[in-house]
Parts: C-alpha cells; structure tokens; sequence
C-alpha cells in the first residue's frame, strides 16, 4: 500500500501502526466513517491507492486532508482489534511511543491514548501503564497528532486483553515479563508484599493479582535539609491512607470470589 | 583584580551542535527552553563578549539554562565555601577561573587547562547549589521560574504547571538534575538530552521545596474541589478566572494557589475501567487531593484513618466528576 506507507513514513507519524488492506477493503469496518469525512469515496480511493491522476490541485490538499482524517479514524477502530493490539504492541515493546517522563517510572514506555473519541477535539496523550497517569508528548510534532486516531480505551484495552503486560509498579523495566516485587519501603506491607512475590514467581499471568500492587509503588517525598516537607507530608499520608483502603477492599473482594 | 577574557567567547557553534534531538524532536517543553536559550543568547550577543564574565558565559552555555548567576560577592566570601575546598581539585586555579582573576605566575604545576575548566565548572556548581537557598539566589531563580525557563510538568493534568530544578542527591557525580512540579509534588526527567549533562548536586535535594516554602502563592494547596456543575456548564464563565471567589488555603504555611486536580479515569468503551479488573485503577491516589483541608485531619501521623468506618463507602466519588451510568467490569463483560 503505497499511500499507507508514505504516511506511515512521514515525519510525526511515528505513533501509527499499519492498518492492513483486508481491514480496510472489508466496508463493515468502515460503518458510519462515510459521514464523518469529506469526499468519503475519494479520500477511500486515495488511502488505498485507487485514486484517479487527473485532480486537480486545489482539491487535491483538502482530499489529502480527509484521506488523513480517514485513515485516521480506521486507526482508531483497527488498534483494538485482536490484529491491531499485536501490532501497537510490537510498537510498545520498541518504545516508539517514548518513555514516561516520571523519574520514579524507570523509563516505563509510553501508550497513545486519546481523552475524546471525536476528532478535531483533543490531541494524543500517553498513558504509563507503571504510574497509570497520562503525559503531553515531548515533542511537538507528537503534540498536535488527533487523540481521536487512537482513541480513549486503547491502552487500557491492551492490558485487559494482555494482563502479564501491566507493569510492575517498582523496579526496573522488563517488557514482557510479569511484574516482580522491588524493594519494601513499609514493613506493614511486607508480609503480604512476600506473600505475593512468591505467588508471582510461580503463577504468572492469569493467576496475578494486583489488589496490592500499589503498595510497591515509588515515591518522590519532597526534603528541605533532609526533614519532610509539612503540608506535602500530610498529603502524602492522606493518600496512601486512601490507597491502603483500596487495597483492603479488593483484597476483599478477591477473598470473597 | 583583572579579568581574563581568552576562553570566554560564546561558541557560536554550540547552538546547531546541539544533539540531533534538537532537529529529530523539537518538543513542547524543548521549544519552550529553545525560546529562553534565544532569550539569553539574544541578550549574550549584543552585550560586547569582552565583558562577558566566566559565570554569564558559563550560564549561557546550552544546557546551562536552569543556572542562575551567582553573585560573586557570594563566591568570594569564604564562609559561603566552607567545606568546598576538599571537594574540587585546584580550587585556587578554579576559583581564579570563575572570578576571571589573573592567575599567579607559577602556573607550571597545572597539567591541562580543562582540567581546571573542570573544577572551575564543579566549585561554580557547587556554589549555586548553596546560592539558591539565599534570599538573593531564591530571587533570581523566581525570575527564571516565572519566565517559564524551567518548563512545565508533562503530565497532562497538572495543567502545564511550571516546574523547577532540582536534585536527587547533594553529592556530585550522584546523578543528573530533574524537576519537580509542585503540583503533583513528583520529579521528572527535563525533556531535551542537553540536561543529561547537568549534575542535580549543582541545584540540590533542598532548593525546590525551599523555593515553594518561600514563593507559597506558587505552590498549589494539598485540596481541592472541582467546579460546581451549575459553574461549569456554561463553559465560557467556567473559563474566565474572574467570577473565581480569591483562592484561600487556611494553613498560611501551606501552599496558596488553587491546585489542578483532575485526575486521569481510564475507560474502555466510554465506561470507567472497574477497580475489581486487574487492570483497573490502582495509582489514583497518588494524585488524589481531598476536597477540603480539614480532610487531611482524618488521617493520622502513622497514615491510618482515625476513624475507619466513615469514610469507606465515598471513595471512589472522589475522582469522577463525569461518572458514567455504570462501570465497565472487564470480569464480567469478557466472561
Ligand atoms: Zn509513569
Ligand atoms: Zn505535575
């Protein structure tokens, strides 16, 4: 697909997977994208190399435009598909989305996420999968890309369907790899941080559980010549009371399940 | 005391030397910091190089943003340095570097200049990492903070809050300098590779906490409460600050600016992703505020509830302002 290609190949469009032809060629995919873009036909026609030479200029750049948006919003649907989750992983794996910019998250790579499926609203964001927040690209190029090409449930898609990818909340970087206990900060926590590493080491994947996860997360507690700051301190307590709460409640539920 | 000039000329150079990230990923924040570079160099080129001193050349340098000028009065006043000199080699040629004076006849006993240049750079970073807890040094470095020199946090709810150097340890060599957002109160990695060089030590563990401490109607206050429904459904007057009441934090010690804290609600399909998933939420918390400042008195100094039954059942309503009809449980959905 040649069109695909050099979009693929255009500088900033780093972020995109190829959509494969038969995706694409089948129009039951494509349901109700007919309204969202100009010169449907056209803009089809020219993502999929069919288009007639004989445009003219002027309306060659608006096509060009909606053969973008078009290619676009294919790519939001393709992405979370079984197909296209395959192909965006090998992309994470690779880190072409960048790395978390948290210096706690130990370079964790980055997932495209949108905040709006509709286009025109807001540009991309990244979502870590350690910290589980979201992050404006660093570069510019990356900034102005349509959120809506990848879509709001992507990355939280990609981690239902491939849980032994969430990543460990502590520790370095292992694509691939189940998350692995780090070191323990609260020894509240480490009987059950034990129990849980163990249960880890042998029954991986399915068998995980992340109720308690979050007790391992890292972090940054702001010092003036060594003593904690009052106000940051007092918030921090406040939300690891408000953590340890979650994690009782689900370990919990998983008892009663 | 007369100053030496030689090395002193800004290498034109250095602007398109700059690491290829400077053509292959021009970011957000890079431009942001690209901007105060031409700021400085701006400034550098039309004062006469003759007169530039090695401290404003060395903080014209890229990758020497986030320096500010430490006044040599600072440097020259001994008690300033205590301690220093057994931690930078050569400090008498270093010293002499930094505040351009001649240097004494008998240099043959110095190998190489750029070994100078060194200690010179270590004994300047060292004293900006004390200049910076001075009322004078706090001072410059609110200049730089409220240009935006330093940039801002990348985490996209934080609102493009502006964020300042800091350090993970006080000791040289440790590692690179971060920055710290007072608004979700984490560290990160600057987003150019020509920080990669900067030593943390040189801006230290204290300064940026100091800074927040001393400039509180910068730091966001440890609540919040997001706009009333009624407030923000016409969203132009939402918008408008004006019709804001003035934003108070009772704790005059605390930070006095209205916090951004939104915080990030995954979905799959429009509904929120359910905490029973495995994958569901488990960092919210991390940058969860409460909505009001007496809500911090429920937790203890050891971070348990005093009272635990009151507030189990509320949680979750903390965090989503657009709740949507139901959660979306992955359990049960995908069978
Ligand atoms: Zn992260
Ligand atoms: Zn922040």
């Amino acid at each position: 697909m040649q069109w695909i290609s050099w979009f693929l190949s255009s500088k900033g469009n780093e972020y995109f997977c190829e959509v494969e032809e038969d995706y694409i060629l089948d129009r039951f995919n494509l349901t109700g994208l007919n309204t969202e873009v100009q010169h449907y036909a056209q803009a089809l026609d020219m993502i999929t190399d069919n288009l007639d030479e004989e445009i003219q200029d002027d309306v060659r750049g608006n096509l060009d435009l909606q053969a973008r948006l078009l290619y676009g919003l294919i790519h939001a649907r393709w992405i979370v598909t079984a197909r296209g989750l395959a192909k965006m992983l090998e992309k994470y794996k690779r880190a072409d989305f960048g790395r978390c910019p948290r210096v706690l998250c130990q370079s964790q790579p980055l997932l495209p996420v949108g905040l709006t499926d509709v286009p025109y609203e807001k540009s991309v964001k990244l979502y870590c999968g350690r910290c589980e927040d979201i992050y404006s690209p660093k570069s510019s190029r990356h900034g102005s890309i349509d959120g809506a090409y990848f879509g709001t449930s992507f990355p939280h898609l990609l981690f239902l369907v491939y849980p032994n990818l969430i990543p460990p909340k502590t520790g370095p970087v292992e694509l691939g790899l189940p998350g692995r206990g780090g070191e323990v900060d609260s020894s509240r926590r480490s009987r059950r941080i034990r129990e849980e590493q163990e249960a880890q080491a042998e029954g991986v994947g399915e068998g995980m559980s992340t109720a308690s996860v979050a007790s391992k997360a890292d972090r940054y507690r702001p010092r003036i010549f060594g003593f904690q700051v009052n106000e940051i301190a007092k918030l921090q307590r406040w939300q690891e009371a408000v953590r340890d709460r979650q994690i009782s409640r689900l370990e919990e539920l998983e008892e009663n399940a | 005391m007369s100053r030496r000039n030689d090395y002193h000329t800004l290498p034109q150079g250095e602007q398109s030397l700059q690491d290829e990230e400077a053509i292959s990923a021009t970011g957000e924040g890079d431009e942001e910091m690209e901007d105060a570079v031409d700021q400085e160099e701006g400034y550098s080129s039309s004062t006469p190089t003759s007169t530039l001193t090695w401290i404003s050349w060395f903080c014209s340098l890229p990758g020497h943003e986030y320096f500010c000028e430490v006044a040599e009065e600072f440097i020259e006043d001994d008690f300033n340095l205590t301690g220093l000199n057994v931690m930078v080699p050569f400090w008498k040629e270093a010293m002499e570097m930094v505040l351009d004076m001649e240097p004494d006849e008998d240099t043959s006993k110095i190998p190489d200049v750029s070994i100078v240049e060194a200690s010179a750079e270590l004994l300047y970073g060292l004293c900006h990492q004390r200049f910076i807890l001075t009322r004078a040094g706090l001072q410059a470095m609110v200049d730089k903070y409220e240009a935006g020199v330093f940039g801002s946090c990348p985490r996209v709810y934080c609102n493009g809050c502006n964020v300042v150097p800091c350090g993970r340890s006080d000791l040289p060599g440790t590692d690179t300098v971060k920055l710290f957002c007072p608004n979700c109160n984490d560290i990160y990695t600057p987003p150019s590779s020509r920080f990669q060089g900067v030593d943390g030590a040189f801006f230290g563990t204290t300064f940026a906490h100091l800074f927040f401490q001393s400039y509180r109607e910068l730091a966001p206050a440890p609540f919040w409460k997001p706009a009333s429904p009624s407030s923000t459904s016409p969203r132009s007057s939402a918008s408008s600050s004006s019709n804001q009441p003035a934003f108070v934090n009772p704790n005059p010690y605390g930070g006095q600016k209205r916090a951004a804290g939104k915080v990030y609600v995954p979905k799959i399909y429009g509904f929120r992703v359910s905490e029973r998933a495995k994958c569901g939420p488990r960092m919210q918390w991390m940058r969860l505020r409460p909505e009001n400042p007496d809500e911090l008195d429920l937790v203890d100094w050891r971070g348990r509830w005093i009272d635990d039954n009151d507030h189990y059942e509320d949680d979750e309503e903390h965090i989503d302002e657009d709740r949507p009809m139901e959660d979306f449980d992955p359990v049960r959905c995908s069978g």
